[in-house]
């Protein structure tokens, strides 16, 4: 009979409506500003940059080795490396960024510059609301806006960094491993050269003779 | 056994390329000796800021009173330079603007760049990686589709519903996506030889849950839409694409499908495992609107099956090639072409390396412009109306067509 698809269609349409007030299922939406769908750990944005410690700027793990910037696909990085060097958290001396700017109205949000930075220093945030009525000075986020704790990381995406501060760990273990024993090779070497030193003191007639001969 | 089906088309093929192409609604352009417009013809410029035309596209029309005399497509404004652009950035870089191409199936596409790079530099991909990928895939062409029927219908008139209906289903996808790749249409998930992170915690019973309510949906879909009259009105006997012309256009995708004939990249090609999944590919016969609309149907229901092997038989292990590498990523001299059944077509990416870091050539073959050329064959001799829903029924995304 015709009309019966549509008498069934309205079936499935009063179904729908009477169902989006009873079942969770068939009502989906929030009421945005006031409610708040928890965000994905897994969620990405924009980059930040990670520091440990308290001061943002001395604690940056980045040391301007620009492969972000390199690897970036829009090329929405800028980096400019310092002239000086300063201590890292492994006691290294390293460059530092005396620029680093994201324009994050160029940045597409694919996280290629976290997955080749070797440094754990570069991260994705969740933040979203960021609208703003100035088109362009306010979209270009400089290294202090960049700069965000470590403990924001662990908040935002807790699985992540977790493996990130297992690496960190791991890498400052062997440094001062390495450091220990460079310090004890140093020892070990001081004190031969110590007792070269006395030694032909002990024994300061051998050579002279054998260079006689 | 699907072999001698490969072979068949391709003689089909062979021996269709003689015959002219049939218009079945053939009316007399009344045009005089130069060409131009003669008598009352109308040429009606329709985008490229129309609604109906899913982006901006625009469709040079020459309309008799509403019937289409002569239609053609006219592309390019949203050309963002994608293939230049690939050609001088390196090779995983490339892997985010590919999720700009079709921007409804970032995980298809990333997985075809996979493929021809994978080809190019002989990476292999671990079973679990595998795995992922047909999963992800399958739901990206659950999404897809969904939303096609809605915004067909959306086209046909039937103003929100069904488009709404159809965007709650695919949120819950979205969301899957959002919770595995970090972004819920930019996926950049897969990377040569795998794929970038492993299954969080939750996300195989998530998706299982989909694969399982998904059914109920379609039911409802159906009982909505399949039966009105005013959708097999509007969709039967409309934009016919005869199968001959759908083979020698070189059309894929369910739109030669529609046209019935066999050719699903993931029987042919077997690509990645899906030698190993039961399913079948269902075919139209009629290849107008209707048919076209009903494969999307079937084959998100043969998808759904695909999801529930795929599902059940993810093994454990690593999600990567160890012998990838994420910079100075540098293929042997070389070419390439990887080519999957994308939700759209077949999507195919022809690349040539010189060892350097950066493609020599790189090509992507879109389902969507090559679908789209069959346009006009589709929509002469019907009304202005038809056209929109004919357009609606090719699924194209401009992100592809123009690149």
């Amino acid at each position: 009979m015709l009309g019966t698809g549509i008498l069934k269609g309205m079936v499935e349409t009063a179904r729908n409506f009477v169902g989006s007030y009873t079942d969770e299922a068939r009502l989906t939406t929030v009421e945005y500003p006031e409610e708040r769908i928890p965000l994905k750990e897994a969620t990405r944005q924009f980059p930040f940059l990670v520091f440990d410690g308290d001061d943002a700027q001395k604690g940056m793990r980045c040391v301007a080795c620009q492969i972000c910037e390199k690897e970036c696909p829009p090329q929405c990085i800028f980096i400019v490396k310092s002239k000086d060097k300063r201590t890292d958290y492994k006691g290294q001396l390293q460059f530092y960024p005396a620029t680093f700017d994201i324009d994050i109205s160029v940045c597409m949000s694919c996280q290629i510059c976290v997955e080749v930075c070797p440094f754990e220093s570069i991260k994705m945030d969740t933040e979203f609301e960021l609208s703003n009525t100035d088109r362009f000075g306010a979209l270009l986020l400089n290294k202090h806006q960049l700069a965000k704790s470590n403990e924001h990381y662990r908040e935002i995406h807790p699985t992540d960094a977790a493996e990130s501060d297992a690496v960190i760990a791991a890498e400052k273990a062997k440094a001062e491993a390495k450091a220990k024993a460079d310090i004890e090779a140093k020892a070990k070497a001081a004190a031969e050269a110590k007792a070269k030193a006395e030694l032909p003191a002990a024994t300061v007639p051998v050579p002279p003779a054998s260079g006689q001969v | 056994m699907r072999n001698s089906v490969v072979t068949q088309t391709t003689l089909e093929l062979m021996a269709v390329t003689e015959s002219p192409s049939p218009r079945q609604y053939e009316i007399l352009p009344k045009l005089d000796a130069s060409g131009e417009l003669a008598g009352d013809l109308l040429e009606v410029a329709m985008g490229p800021h129309h609604p109906s035309t899913h982006g901006v596209f625009r469709m040079d029309v020459v309309l008799d009173g509403e019937t289409v005399v002569k239609l053609k497509p006219v592309f390019g404004y949203l050309h963002r330079n994608h293939e230049k652009i690939a050609e001088n950035t390196s090779y995983l870089a490339s892997m985010p603007y590919t999720d700009r191409l079709d921007y409804f199936c970032s995980l298809t596409n990333n997985w075809a760049y996979a493929l021809a790079v994978e080809k190019l530099a002989g990476l292999v991909v671990p079973e679990r990686a595998e795995y992922i990928r047909v999963i992800t895939a399958e739901l990206t062409r659950l999404q897809n589709h969904t939303c096609l029927v809605g915004f067909l219908l959306m086209d046909m008139g039937a103003l929100g519903t069904p488009l709404m209906y159809a965007f709650r289903e695919r949120e819950k996808i979205l969301d899957l996506f959002e919770s595995l790749t970090g972004a819920r249409m930019m996926c950049n998930y897969m990377r040569f030889g795998g794929c970038r992170v492993d299954l969080p915690p939750g996300w195989r019973e998530g998706a299982q849950k989909i694969a399982d309510e998904y059914p109920r949906f379609l039911d409802e879909f159906e009982n909505l839409l399949t039966g009105n009259e005013i959708l097999l009105s509007r969709t039967q006997e409309v934009g016919v694409l005869p199968r001959a012309l759908a083979i020698n256009a070189s059309v894929t995708g369910p739109v030669l499908r529609a046209s019935g004939v066999d050719y699903d990249l993931r029987k042919v090609d077997k690509y990645g495992i899906y030698d190993r999944f039961e399913f079948r590919v269902p075919l139209g016969d009629h290849g107008d609107v209707y048919d076209r609309y009903m494969i999307r149907i079937l084959e998100m229901r043969e998808s759904l099956k695909i999801l529930q092997q795929a599902l059940k038989g993810i093994p454990d292990g690593p999600i990567i090639d160890p012998k990838t590498k994420l910079r100075g990523f540098r293929p042997k001299p070389g070419e390439a072409y990887g080519r999957i059944e994308g939700p759209k077509g077949e999507l195919g990416f022809y690349l040539i390396s010189d060892g350097s870091p950066n493609p020599y050539r790189y090509r992507v073959r879109p389902p969507s412009l090559i679908n789209l050329t069959v346009l006009e064959d589709m929509c002469l001799g019907h009304s202005i109306a038809d056209v929109v829903v004919i357009l609606g029924s090719i699924d194209i995304v401009l992100g592809e067509v123009d690149r």
